[in-house]
Parts: C-alpha cells; structure tokens; sequence
C-alpha cells in the first residue's frame, strides 16, 4: 500500500467549503438554537468569500446542513433573479452539487433575505433567513449585556412601553419590517427584516426557520408547529401592511405582498414581490402544467390558519 | 374609676452640649376620672406646658408613671409603645396647643377637616362639621377656603381649636387654648368644654385666662419651682 | 459618648402587625461599614422618618428594603400572604423582581434614577403595569390616568416625557409610577431635596393625602427635618450605619435625647 492511496485526493475546498470543524460546530448551535426556541445562540461566523452583511450568516447555515440531495433555493427580497441572490445560489451550487430552483414547492432549503415566500411551506422545508441584527432589545436596551440579562428574565415590559408611546404620539405601531415577536411564550426575536404581512407565517408553520446573522455571530431558530406570536396589546392588534386595492400589473392577481413602483405621472403600480410565485402564475395563465401550492394568504386576504391575525388593516404599505 | 393615674411623674432634660441637666418638673401626682377638669398651676416656668406634653409623649418622662385606662386597656403613657400612643392620639387623646402650624395650600376648613377625615368621615360630613365649629368660634365664613398662614394670631389659633376638639376625644390637654382668643371666641370655648366635660370627656389644663373655666374646674395641681 | 435607644413596653393596645420587620440589617463595602445592626418596624398606613447626615446610612437601609443590593446579613419580612415567613433578603433574582414591581414603591431624589426620561410621563407610570402582566392598552392608559391624577400631576401633560418637565412634577411622575400597583410600602429617598420651598410644600401635601388615602406603609428618609416632621409618625436617628436614637417624630424633634440628635435638632433651629 502506498502512502498515495492512503491519502484524499487534493481538492481545493472542502465540501460546503466550510471545514469539517466549523460544520460540526454550525451544525451542533443549529440544534441547540432549535432546542431553545428564540433563544440566539452565538457562533464562531467564518471567512466566506462574500463580504459580512452580504448574507454570510444564511449562506453558513445552508452550507452546514446542505446535501447533494437538496434543492435550494434563493431569493433576496423576493426575487429570484437579484445580483446577490443569484451569486449566492450558483456559490451554493457549486460548493455542495445541489440543484437549484425558484420553485418554492420543490426546494428544500430556501434560503431568503427579507421575505417569506407566498406559497405555504411544507413539513420537511428548511427557511433560511439572513439576519443583519438579531437583538430585537436593541432599540430600547443599547448594552447588549443587558439586554442578554432582559433575555434570562423574559423582562420585555420595554417593549410593550414603547408600543405605548407609539400608540400615544402617533395613533398606531409603527414598527414595519422586524416586527418583534415571542417564541414558544418564552423568548422575544426579531424574525429578521421580513415585513410584518410575513410574521404570521412564522406561527404554527410546518417548516423549520433557521436565522442567522453572519456579521454579529448569533443564530436562532423556531421550530415546526411553535407559537411565534408579534407583541401586541390584548386590545390594539398587531396589523399586516394593507394589500387592499392593489392589483399586480404582471398577473392581474390581489392580496399578495406587492411592490411598489412609483411611476412618472405620480401614480404607482405594483408588482407581487414574490417572483418564483409570479413565474408561476404565468406560466398557469399559459396554460402549461403548474402546481401552485396553497398560500398564506387567500384572494381576499384572508389569513389561511383563522385567529392568527387579530387586527386588519391600517392603511400603511 | 380613674381614668389617669399619675403617680411621681418627673421630667428632666439632659442638654449635653453644655452638660447640663435641667429640671423641668419632679414627682408629680394626681388622678383623674372621665368628666373632670383638672388644672395645672404655677408660675411661669415651673414646667405646666412639659407636663401636659409628657403626658403626650411629646417629651420623654424622666421618671413615674402615668397610668391611662383606654378603651382597649391599661398602659402607661410614660413606657408605652411607640405604636399605642400613635393609636390614641388618633382616637383618644387630644391635644390642643397654642400655636397653629399651618401647611402651605392648606385652606383653614380643611386643615380643621383633618382628622375626621383621619378617623375615617367622608369628605361631606367632616367639611359640614368644620364648618359648625369654625362658626361656633367666631370665623368668618368668607375666610374658611383662605391658607391660613397669614391670618392674625386670634383666627390661627380658633383654627388650632376647632381642629383639637373636633374629633371625639376620651382626654383633652389644653394648653392655654385661650390665650390669644376674643372675647366671642372664649365664651364658644368655654361653653364647648362644658359640653365636652357633660359627655364625659376628662381634660387637664393650663389657662391664660382661668376665669373663664373657673367653675368648670374639680381639681388642681400645683407645680413648683424645683432646681 | 453611647447611649442605648431607650426602650419601651411592647405594644399592648394596637393589635395589628407591622407590616414590615427587619432585624439586625448589616451591609459593608470592603472595609466601610455602611449599615450594622438595624432594626426597624414600619405598621400599616405608618410612616418612618430616618434622618441622619450624608454618610450615616440612611439611604442605604433603603436600597437594602428595596431589595436594590443583597445585605451582608439580617432578616426582612414583608407581612403579606405571598412571602409569609420568608427572609426577602434571601429571594431569588426572578421572585424579587416580582415583589419590587407589586409590592415596593419607590422616590429618588434622582428623578433620573426612577424615570426613564424620555419616554411620556403616562408611559412611565404605565410600565409598571406592564411589568405586572398587564397587556391592555386602554388599562394601561386608565391607570397612568389614575395614577397620576392621584399624585396630582396635570393630566394636560400625561403624554409630555420627564425631560421636559419642572422638578416637582418629576417627582409627582416618580409617585405616580411607585403608587400605580397599590404597594404595600412605599420608600422615599430625599424626595423633596433640591425643589423649591414652595414646590417641596406641594409635593409634601400630596404625600400626605396619599398617605391617608391609601394607607400605605411608608419610610421617608431625608435630612430635612422639616420634611420628617412634616411626614413622618416615627422617626429613627442614624450615625455612621447605627441607630442612636428613635421616637415619636414630634418627641424625638423637640425632646431629643442623645447628643447627636440635640447637636442635630439645634443645628436645624
């Protein structure tokens, strides 16, 4: 036997390029996070050859648990076809051998900076949100050691005064994106900068949600079928930015998370965010075969999972 | 049945800046059942003021005991608990001094208000029956909502008066609750202790003008120049 | 020279129980003894002066009732049903946190201390409500109303934040926010030090008010004899972390026993 047959052939990257000790360790603070609903676990973010803040937190948790079974996909605030999506799914690609999808139906990891895809995910999909600030006491509570001893005590009773003030002085929460919200009963999070009409997919979901902030070092999660509840009072609810009277100028479809397109004249016309959905109403309209999935939201805006939503609409977009 | 007991009661203050103990007053006795007046007499300075504020606890006895029979039993004003005299002073024992300390923002009827409503009366009732008394005193009605802290000597202290015996008391210590007082004033006072003494409240006391009560007196205790 | 507090008979006519018992309180930081041996005992509806110079101790017997800092040794009870025959001093983080929201109200002379101050002043007063669980808005809103309505604070300024305010109503939003849950105690620290004269009588007149309204137990700690009798039903003397003397407020301000009460008491007059 020579020491050549002994030995790996030299690749350049591992697989998943992350070493095998910092996959062990990703993967072991992935499940203590998933243990420990809400709670941010801190983790050693390594060197990736994308910038911090580019999404390197979602990206080592999806190269951590990413097989060549996988189909993922990547979006970046919805679309598919971005710059930073699209250099994201072919890194993924080409480090793990996974095909690539914009399908949210048939990926299994979806990886996604700000959104949560229209379609309803499934039991045994895995969401991947990039996180640029996990510490949802951040506003009220600069020192983050205080704000890790607010945590050990579930004291939040800030956050509920500052939802006070807010009502006060300007009649309505004005919080968008970030929504906070409580996990499990337990710990608040911050359920990244997804807009508010996507919080409510978080409760009771089928799929596992995997957070991760790349550049503060911090994952969490929330597992399948746990309560993810936005804080609220028991008399002024939380609200989902208002979809009503916005039609999409590519589909013709209502009641999905729009964007906005302000137009020369004054006016604006909106665009559902979700192109993967959009792909798909089309090619329906096409009449090519199509599966689409049940969504969050129905044709009227309905919520699917009744008393989820307690508050409606309140004109912010 | 006595309702104080006094027995050798003596009061000497101890002023340590200079080392000094200074006599106020030494083995004072007497005794004195529900209804009677008693009278402390002496000249100015033998101790009569110290003596009804030992009783009251305000100072400190030196020496002897003075044994008070309250509704809810037997102590002794001159050991008792800190506690138990806060209790009588709220329900049973009164003190009527010579001078107002009036409270800025206070008006004269609520001041006279005060503790009744301590006792725990309404707000109406107790304002009905300030305003009985401060009338009875010769107040003008025009000046009950005014702050008394600018009010002349005589108007502070029908306040003074009218606040000290509004709430039933079982033992009243007047000092010279005549002093300042208009004529008017002093006939309303002497008829309200004639009263007070009939339901019978007992009282001991010190007068500037004894003539007024003269006949109301029972007994006296002479205090003398000790030292 | 030492002299002993004189010592009375035990209480023989009132038959209620002091709502708070604290005995034999020590606190030391490193070689400083700041508090050693005290004892005290506050009835319902009462109010404890604790007068004493910078230094003596007196503020921090109230951080120790108030549970702000652990004491080196003692005992300290609360009469309540929910910590009957605990030693509070020994309660964990969370059941501490708990008694201070529900059960202690407290003063500072600080407003900065007990205010968050750029937050509304009904804000202010409605988070200890939130901190007790409630979740209402319009509660929240009635009980900060309440509150300081009780405290007499102009309601046309509920939603104006501290910072804003004069001293005096920095002070009616800091008893506002202690009063809000109805506590069984209430603690003061300097509460009127530093206002104006006239301000502090106000603040002065409103404490009582309360204090007959509401029957709260309540130490006052302060220099200001003034405030003491002014306040207070009994008071206790301290001097280098000891009680030297203590007494009826009027018997120990105008018939003071120990020499450094009289050297006290004469400075003041």
């Amino acid at each position: 036997m020579t020491l050549a047959e002994l030995t790996h052939p030299r690749q350049d990257y591992s697989y998943g390029f992350l070493d095998a000790f910092a996959r062990r360790e990703l993967r072991r603070r992935i499940l203590k996070a998933i243990a420990i609903p809400g709670y941010q676990v801190p983790y050693a973010s390594r060197e990736l050859p994308i910038a911090r803040g580019w999404g390197t937190g979602g990206l080592q948790a999806t190269l951590s648990v990413a097989g060549p079974q996988d189909v993922v996909k990547v979006i970046d605030q919805g679309a598919d076809d971005s710059v930073n999506a699209a250099n994201l799914r072919r890194f993924i690609a080409r480090m793990t051998g996974v095909e690539t999808t914009t399908d949210t139906a048939r990926a299994t990891i979806i990886q996604s900076r700000h959104r949560v895809p229209e379609e309803r995910l499934a039991e045994g999909q895995l969401l991947v949100l990039q996180v640029p600030d996990p510490e949802p006491l951040r506003a009220v509570q600069p020192d983050s050691s205080q704000a890790r001893e607010m945590h050990a005590d579930a004291d939040y009773a800030q956050m509920w005064l500052s939802l006070y003030e807010q009502l006060v002085r300007f009649g309505r929460f004005m919080q968008g994106a970030s929504y906070p919200v409580i996990v499990n009963r337990r710990y608040l999070m911050s359920p990244s900068p997804i807009p508010r009409w996507d919080t409510p997919a978080l409760h009771q979901s089928a799929h596992l949600t995997i957070l991760s902030a790349g550049r503060e070092k911090r994952l969490y999660a929330v597992p399948p079928y746990t309560d993810v509840r936005p804080i609220e009072f028991d008399d002024v609810f939380f609200q989902v930015e208002d979809q009503a009277g916005r039609v999409c100028m590519i589909t013709g479809a209502a009641q999905k998370f729009m964007d906005e397109l302000p137009q020369p004249g004054g006016g604006s016309r909106f665009r559902i965010s979700d192109t993967g959905y959009v792909e798909k109403l089309l090619a329906a309209a096409r009449g090519e075969p199509t599966a689409i999935g049940p969504t969050y939201y129905d044709d009227q805006g309905r919520f699917w999972m009744p008393g989820v939503i307690r508050g409606r609409g309140d004109g912010d977009s | 049945m006595n309702l104080l007991t006094v027995h050798d009661l003596s009061k000497t203050f101890t002023i340590h800046a200079i080392g000094r103990a200074v006599p106020a007053f030494t083995n004072v006795s007497f005794q004195l059942r529900p209804g009677e007046l008693l009278v402390a007499r002496g000249q100015n300075g033998v101790g009569k003021s110290s003596l009804l504020r030992c009783l009251y606890r305000t100072y400190l006895p030196s020496a002897g005991h003075a044994i008070y029979r309250s509704a809810h039993g037997e102590v002794d004003l001159a050991r008792a608990a800190e506690v138990d005299i806060a209790l009588l002073r709220k329900t049973e024992i009164g003190y009527v001094s010579q001078f107002l300390r009036p409270r800025p923002r206070v008006s004269a009827i609520e001041l006279v208000m005060e503790p009744l409503l301590a006792a725990g009366a309404d707000s109406g009732e107790a304002r009905a029956r300030a305003g009985d008394w401060l009338g009875r005193l010769g107040l003008k009605e025009s000046i009950w909502p005014a702050y008394p802290s600018t009010f002349s000597g005589g108007e502070q202290q029908k306040i003074n008066l009218a606040r000290a015996l509004i709430a039933p008391r079982r033992l009243l210590l007047l000092d010279e609750p005549n002093a300042a007082l208009d004529p008017v004033a002093r006939a309303a006072l002497r008829e309200r202790l004639a009263a007070l003494k009939a339901e019978g409240v007992a009282m001991i006391g010190v007068f500037h003008h004894i003539e007024d009560v003269h006949d109301l007196v029972d007994n006296e205790v002479v205090l003398n120049a000790v030292g | 020279m030492t002299l002993e507090p004189r010592t009375f008979d035990p209480p023989r006519l009132s038959d209620g129980r002091p709502l708070l018992t604290a005995r034999e309180l020590r606190k030391t930081y490193g070689r400083v003894t700041a508090v050693e041996g005290v004892s005290l005992e506050v009835y319902p509806g009462e109010t404890l002066g604790i007068v004493g110079e910078s230094g003596s101790g007196k503020s921090t017997v109230l951080r120790l009732l108030n549970l702000e800092e652990p004491a080196d040794a003692g005992d300290y009870r609360l009469d309540l049903a929910a910590y009957a025959g605990e030693n509070l001093l020994g309660l964990d983080r969370y059941r501490r946190r708990e008694l201070r929201v529900s059960q202690i109200g407290i003063v500072y002379q600080q407003p900065h201390m007990g205010l968050r101050m750029g937050a509304s002043s009904g804000g202010n007063v409605a988070e200890r409500l939130i901190m007790a669980g409630e979740r209402r808005f319009a509660s929240l809103r009635a009980a900060a109303r309440d509150s300081l309505a009780a405290s007499e604070f102009p309601l046309d300024r509920l939603d104006d934040p501290p910072r804003v305010l004069s001293g005096g109503m920095q002070q009616r939003v800091q008893l506002a926010k202690a009063i809000a849950m109805r506590p069984a105690l209430l603690l003061l620290d300097e509460p009127t030090t530093g206002l104006d004269v006239s301000v502090q009588a106000l603040v002065l007149d409103t404490l009582l008010r309360l204090r007959r309204e509401r029957r709260i137990a309540t130490i006052v700690v302060s220099h200001d004899l003034g405030v003491i009798r002014t306040l207070a039903d009994r008071v206790m003397v301290m001097r280098g972390g000891h009680v030297v003397e203590h007494g009826l407020a009027d018997q120990v301000l105008d018939d003071p026993q120990h020499p450094y009460t009289q050297q006290l008491v004469h400075a003041k007059l």
